[in-house]
């Protein structure tokens, strides 16, 4: 009974907080708003007996909208007297698609027949998904570790402004480094 | 809690987050429209996971989705300081030069 | 003592572990006033140093900014304490947890990156220059100390295959994880002192900038938030001890009576480098994280796992 009512406010903190990011005027309130989202729903994967799961989501999510609320801040530049601000095209046509989305999907949950449950589910459900990602799934776990290191380098690629050469020089080599920011490490 | 109002919450996250990623004209907005479609992935797949086949494979899903998350926020971010850096723009319309 | 040695308490002793935790923090901040006294040269020997600031501060009248967020100020000021309140719920008391979760170290770490959110809302609320330097100035520190903290939580898990804090302390019976992953226990340090913006990583509050994320706080705001901070550090120590100084493992004294005498010590540890240790600039911390810290813990992390998987 408790699950039940924790999940119905989850949901509707879900999906209230989601909707205001959208809604509100501020910068700050869209993206810490996006991040209650997430913890709603961290919380409900909790619920879902998904321990390591909900609580990598928590984890990660409130981190990506600290950073979220900075770019936020750099690429729209206004100050925090919520300004009304409303940047928004085609807002009939994506509200009818958002709708008709919805629509669709509800039809789907509520009317396919599901089928009754299959297996049960480990003990340690945690230690059974790290079994599952070393062993059987290892091709995945390889994969995602690759994407992600490759995702760190072309960020830093598209992101970064200076190459080598604005820091070492044409010939590569001027020591120090000419670098705008001092680092920590001797330079 | 069953298998249909989990998904039918799921949409919903899907649905506002499909909303504000069509109708948001900020790169930054856009993103976080993304990232609430994929919020409502993450609760459809742990309700299915859930209520029909809780068997391990199911969570690898889960893991996949929160990996992709991670991919389009660290890109969107990268992509979004280069359009700042190179055009002053922050608006997806600013940068429709592949647009057909 | 195995797994099954821990037992989950009932809900109302929430408000004894939160006692605990008071306690704690007030004993720091004890701690501090002393310190702060004596570098001062006072006579007298500080112990009501906080006992006066609390007192100033609930009857000093609130102030206020033009156009601030006041929504997300006072979630900031107010959620550090939230903070430090969850991460204990994990942290047994030797026998005694309040909650046994199996993710209890992920979920540690989960609670202390919400000092990211709460630190920089509180410099973004007030609506003031300076507090919201202070604020990006914490971020900037985040980047710098999150990650070592992250893998060196990594280690001890790994050396007791479990990510259950009882299931930790338990695997500490022969030796414990700090003597044999200092690294670990250092950066972990590093970042308990760093997600209560203590010591070494309080420029976010300098006084260059005015006090920083605190600039604009007042009266109970203040009050919250400072004590907020005494509480994480507080929390963040206890959390130390079922990592890697053995949970209630010790001599004579019951096991709750050790966990928090080594709380208590790490705590006072904590307090004393404040005045001993320089502050590190954002920018160059920043560097140094990733490029000494990081890859010394990652070193730390493999050398546990292949003794791990060696002894296992």
């Amino acid at each position: 009974m408790l699950t039940h009512i924790a999940f119905w406010v989850l949901a509707v903190a879900a999906v209230l907080a989601g909707a205001a990011v959208f809604w509100v005027n501020s910068m700050a309130r869209a993206s810490y708003a996006l991040a209650v989202s997430f913890i709603a729903v961290g919380v409900q994967v909790l619920l879902l007996q998904q321990n390591y799961i909900g609580v990598v989501t928590i984890l990660m999510m409130v981190m990506e909208m600290a950073v979220m609320a900075v770019y936020m801040v750099m690429f729209m530049g206004m100050n925090p007297a919520l300004m009304p601000m409303s940047m928004v095209h085609d807002k009939r046509h994506a509200r009818a698609v958002a709708i008709g989305v919805f629509v669709a999907l509800a039809a789907g949950a509520l009317l396919v027949p599901w089928p009754a449950r299959r297996g049960a589910p480990a003990d340690d459900v945690t230690a059974a998904l790290g079994e599952e990602l070393m062993g059987p799934k290892m091709l995945v776990m390889a994969a995602v570790g690759v994407v992600m290191a490759v995702t760190i380098v072309a960020g830093v690629v598209l992101a970064a402004h200076r190459s080598r050469y604005d820091r070492f020089g044409d010939d590569l080599r001027r020591r120090p480094a000419n670098d705008p920011q001092p680092g920590g490490v001797g330079r | 809690m069953t298998l249909p109002t989990v998904l039918l919450v799921a949409a919903a996250l899907f649905s506002v987050g499909l909303y504000g990623a069509l109708s948001q004209q900020v790169v930054v907005m856009v993103m976080m429209g993304l990232e609430l479609m994929l919020n409502g992935l993450i609760l459809a797949a742990a309700g299915f996971w859930w209520f029909l086949a809780p068997d391990p494979s199911g969570q690898v899903l889960l893991l996949v989705i929160i990996a992709a998350m991670t991919v389009e926020m660290a890109m969107g971010f990268a992509v979004a300081t280069l359009l700042h850096r190179i055009r002053r723009a922050d608006m997806t319309d600013m940068a429709a030069d592949l647009s057909g | 003592m195995s797994d099954s040695a821990i037992t989950t308490v009932s809900a109302g002793w929430a408000t004894v572990a939160a006692g605990l935790l008071g306690l704690l923090a007030i004993a720091a901040a004890m701690l501090d006033g002393v310190l702060r006294t004596r570098a001062a040269g006072a006579r007298s020997l500080g112990l009501s140093v906080p006992v006066g600031e609390v007192a100033r501060l609930l009857r000093q009248r609130r102030r206020t900014t033009v156009a601030a967020d006041r929504l997300l100020w006072r979630i900031g000021g107010a959620g550090l304490l939230v903070m430090a309140l969850m991460i204990i719920t994990v942290v047994p008391l030797d026998r005694w947890t309040l909650v046994d979760l199996d993710v209890g170290v992920v979920w540690f770490n989960a609670m202390d990156v919400l000092a990211w959110a709460f630190v920089w809302l509180t410099g973004w609320g007030a609506n003031s220059a300076h507090s919201l330097v202070g604020g990006y100035r914490f971020l900037a520190h985040g980047l710098g100390y999150e990650l070592p903290l992250m893998f060196a939580l990594v280690a001890p898990a790994v050396a007791a295959s479990s990510l259950n804090v009882g299931a930790v302390a338990a695997a500490q019976d022969d030796l414990w994880f700090v003597v044999w992953m200092p690294v670990a226990f250092l950066a972990y340090c590093l970042g308990a002192v760093a997600i209560a913006v203590w010591g070494p990583f309080s420029p976010a509050l300098g006084a260059d900038i005015a006090g920083g994320v605190t600039a604009e706080l007042s009266g109970v705001d203040r009050l919250l938030f400072v004590g907020g901070r005494y509480a994480v550090l507080a929390a963040g120590a206890a959390f130390a001890v079922p990592m890697f100084l053995g949970g209630g493992a010790g001599p004579l004294l019951p096991g709750w009576a050790w966990v928090l005498v080594k709380t208590a010590a790490v705590l006072g540890v904590f307090v004393w480098l404040r005045r001993r240790l320089p502050a590190v600039r954002p920018d160059l911390f920043m560097e140094f994280g990733w490029v000494v810290l990081l890859p010394a813990v990652l070193v730390q992390d493999l050398i546990v796992a292949v003794i791990a998987v060696g002894s296992g």
